[in-house]
């Protein structure tokens, strides 16, 4: 029983991230329809952003989290500027080539920078866990986890709520209208992918410092997010924040119960039932948006 | 836009077709191909090594080279990934033709190599893989410096009174090496009587280990084996602090570099075991301290990571067993190489280097018989523990 208590915790505890993840990538892949390859690498850079400036300038710790996130919407913003603006109404072949490219010039242009070799953040929570009758989780791990709930719900309200988020809705449901109404479209895109690459770095800098940094760190944290997204269904907000946790819960209980070996192979043998089941998702509501 | 790219694709193309060597050029050196992940989960120890290879590299062109050529070494990146291994090893083979190659670090890529050793003809001197398949499934190019996890068992059968291990807990990257590792050592602990608990498995990818501990710490033992890299040792350590896992943790395989985990895990390091091939902080426990020596003190020079010590000479030894191996050749063709390569005598960092038949007859690899040490962190620092002083 303690066991399972402490697998549950952390499913939970792991889950927070997860969600993070997907829901930067649902914005992205679910209602853009741009299969972001990047989304990885926004969430490698997070982590060496903080990695660069805790551990390299020796500045303050919540600081180079801040920083994260606001640098990696502007390369998201960026990315989108540059290399998706030319190519509205390509086809979905064409971006997709594009973003395969983008990912290797970043996982490649970091490993330049910061050699393959994994680096460690310092983070300023004890070491010492907290520990709660036969459970123990540590500092680190509850604050990433708050963090990460604090931006699920920020961004929830954001897109529900706030006029630009209503932009944001209108323009990937019907963009002629949208246009129309005199919405614009240019600049809801690029806002959209730097609003979700913001939110994969913030999850990279989070999780940094409670693993290690190196630059292949997106690829499964990539590929996670993409579970996460299919399994929640596409564009699905709160699909991918449910998404998340049920993905960190399935693999914990996994490892735990079934076979550790095949940890990470739980997210995938999920998305096949979810597929072959139920393919628009668990969650999926008459509209995608929001 | 489309002829801009057009333009860009060929003049890449150019560049691609002048970057292939003539023929005949570069005959003036001896080339030794080396295949090590540079990049990926397991970067630390391929660069390691990569960098003993280089001290090697110098150190035999300050004296003139081997059969009076300089000798040059193609270092690739396998990117931890036994695919890349392959196409790494196939190109060092086809395109630069090197007679013999180095690596592949992990058992797994070093085994993805091994079939094109055999189409194309060409030795490779092992210099980390310690799964026991490599040498035993008949592949008469293989020749492995380092000690295969039963050495390393038996090495540590001696001394496994004074860790007290009633009940015994495994922690392996699942893989040929992990797997295999905990396969030996558990072998070896039933045979003195001592209990085996649960037998974890963890993805080499992995990040977050805290379902595989939740269950090491419910199975009541009380010594962990952990068997994977430094990267993964490092979170290991952090999450079982979290967790507050009271195991004894001995890691085994000789990819701890434990400065490294003093450096990145802090305190969650302390009191941890570590199997080595080299300690490079005792150089004067080594069997030839005064070449232990030299080559900590090279090291130092070039500014190295010092952590990267236990891995750098793996690279070193390597490199002057293919070196010897050439010189008694008297030539750098595949086959006279792996001729000589089962005479060679070499004094390495690691101790002497001597290759003993192992495998299938008539198609047997060569095996090394390496030296194993275990040392501890103790109040930051690395130490000998006891049983090891002489």
């Amino acid at each position: 029983m303690d066991q399972f208590l402490q697998h549950i915790l952390n499913g939970i505890v792991l889950g927070g991230s997860y969600a993070l993840l997907g829901i930067g990538l649902t914005l992205i892949f679910g209602i853009m329809y741009v299969v972001n390859f990047t989304h990885g690498e926004l969430y490698a850079f997070g982590a060496y952003v903080v990695f660069a400036v805790v551990v390299a300038l020796e500045g303050n710790f919540f600081l180079a989290l801040l920083l994260a996130v606001v640098l990696g919407a502007v390369l998201g913003g960026g990315i989108e500027w540059a290399l998706l603006r030319p190519l509205r109404g390509a086809s979905i072949d064409t971006t997709m080539l594009v973003m395969i490219g983008a990912w290797i010039a970043l996982q490649n242009t970091e490993q330049l920078l910061w050699t393959g070799v994994a680096k460690a953040i310092r983070h300023p929570f004890p070491e010492a866990p907290l520990v709660v009758g036969p459970v123990s989780i540590s500092w680190i791990r509850i604050f990433v986890f708050f963090a990460a709930l604090v931006l699920i719900a920020g961004s929830h309200l954001f897109i529900r709520r706030s006029r630009l988020g209503a932009a944001m809705r209108a323009t990937f449901q019907d963009r002629e209208t949208a246009a129309l109404m005199g919405v614009n479209i240019d600049a809801v895109h690029t806002f959209t992918f730097a609003f979700g690459s913001g939110l994969a770095a913030a999850a990279g800098a989070l999780l940094g410092p409670v693993f290690v940094v190196f630059p292949t760190m997106g690829d499964l944290a990539a590929l996670k997010a993409f579970a996460i997204v299919i399994m929640g269904g596409m564009g699905n907000f709160i699909g991918a924040t449910l998404g998340g946790f049920i993905l960190g819960i399935a693999e914990e209980l996994g490892a735990g119960y079934i076979s550790s070996g095949y940890r990470d192979a739980m997210g995938f043998l999920i998305i096949i039932a979810v597929l072959l089941f139920k393919p628009t998702g668990l969650f999926a509501r008459a509209e995608r948006i929001g | 836009m489309k002829r801009w790219l057009t333009g860009a694709v060929s003049w890449f193309a150019c560049l691609g077709l002048l970057a292939v060597p003539l023929p005949g050029e570069g005959a003036e050196t001896i080339k030794i191909g080396v295949t090590q992940p540079l990049t990926g989960v397991v970067a630390a120890s391929g660069n390691y090594v990569a960098q003993g290879a280089r001290i090697a590299e110098s150190l035999l062109n300050a004296k003139g080279g081997i059969l009076g050529k300089k000798v040059e070494l193609i270092v690739e990146d396998n990117k931890s990934n036994p695919v890349e291994a392959v196409a790494t090893a196939e190109k060092l083979i086809v395109r630069d033709k090197v007679p013999v190659l180095m690596g592949a670090w992990s058992s797994t890529y070093t085994l993805a190599v091994m079939p094109k050793l055999m189409e194309y003809s060409v030795p490779m001197v092992v210099e980390t893989s310690s799964s026991g398949k490599i040498t035993t499934s008949g592949n008469p190019w293989i020749f492995r410096i380092s000690p295969t996890s039963a050495m390393e068992a038996v090495a540590m059968a001696p001394h496994v009174k004074k860790f007290n291990v009633k009940k015994a807990d495994f922690l392996s990257v699942n893989n040929d090496w992990g797997r295999g590792a905990a396969d030996e050592f558990a072998k070896m602990l039933q045979k003195q009587g001592i209990r085996i608990g649960t037998r974890e498995t963890m993805d080499a990818k992995a990040q977050d280990l805290s379902a595989q501990l939740a269950k090491i710490k419910a199975s009541g033992g009380d010594t962990l084996f952990l068997t994977t890299g430094v990267e993964q040792i490092t979170l290991v350590l952090k999450q079982a602090k979290e967790q507050r896992l009271a195991h004894k943790i001995i890691t085994t395989g000789g990819s701890s570099s434990p400065d490294q985990l003093i450096e990145q895990a802090g305190a969650a390091a302390e009191g941890s075991y570590h199997i080595l091939f080299f300690a490079p902080w005792f150089p004067e426990a080594a069997p030839y301290p005064a070449l232990a020596k030299e080559f900590v003190a090279e090291w130092k020079k070039r500014g190295y990571n010092f952590a990267g010590l236990t891995e750098g000479f793996r690279g070193y030894d390597g490199i002057m067993t293919i070196a010897a191996a050439i010189t008694k050749a008297g030539k750098a063709d595949a086959k006279s190489i792996q001729k000589a390569l089962w005479d060679v005598q070499v004094q390495g960092v690691n101790g002497p280097i001597k290759f003993m038949k192992e495998g299938p007859k008539g198609r047997e690899s060569g095996q090394s018989q390496p030296n194993v040490f275990i040392v501890q962190i103790a109040q930051g620092k690395v130490a000998l523990p006891g049983f090891m002083k002489k």
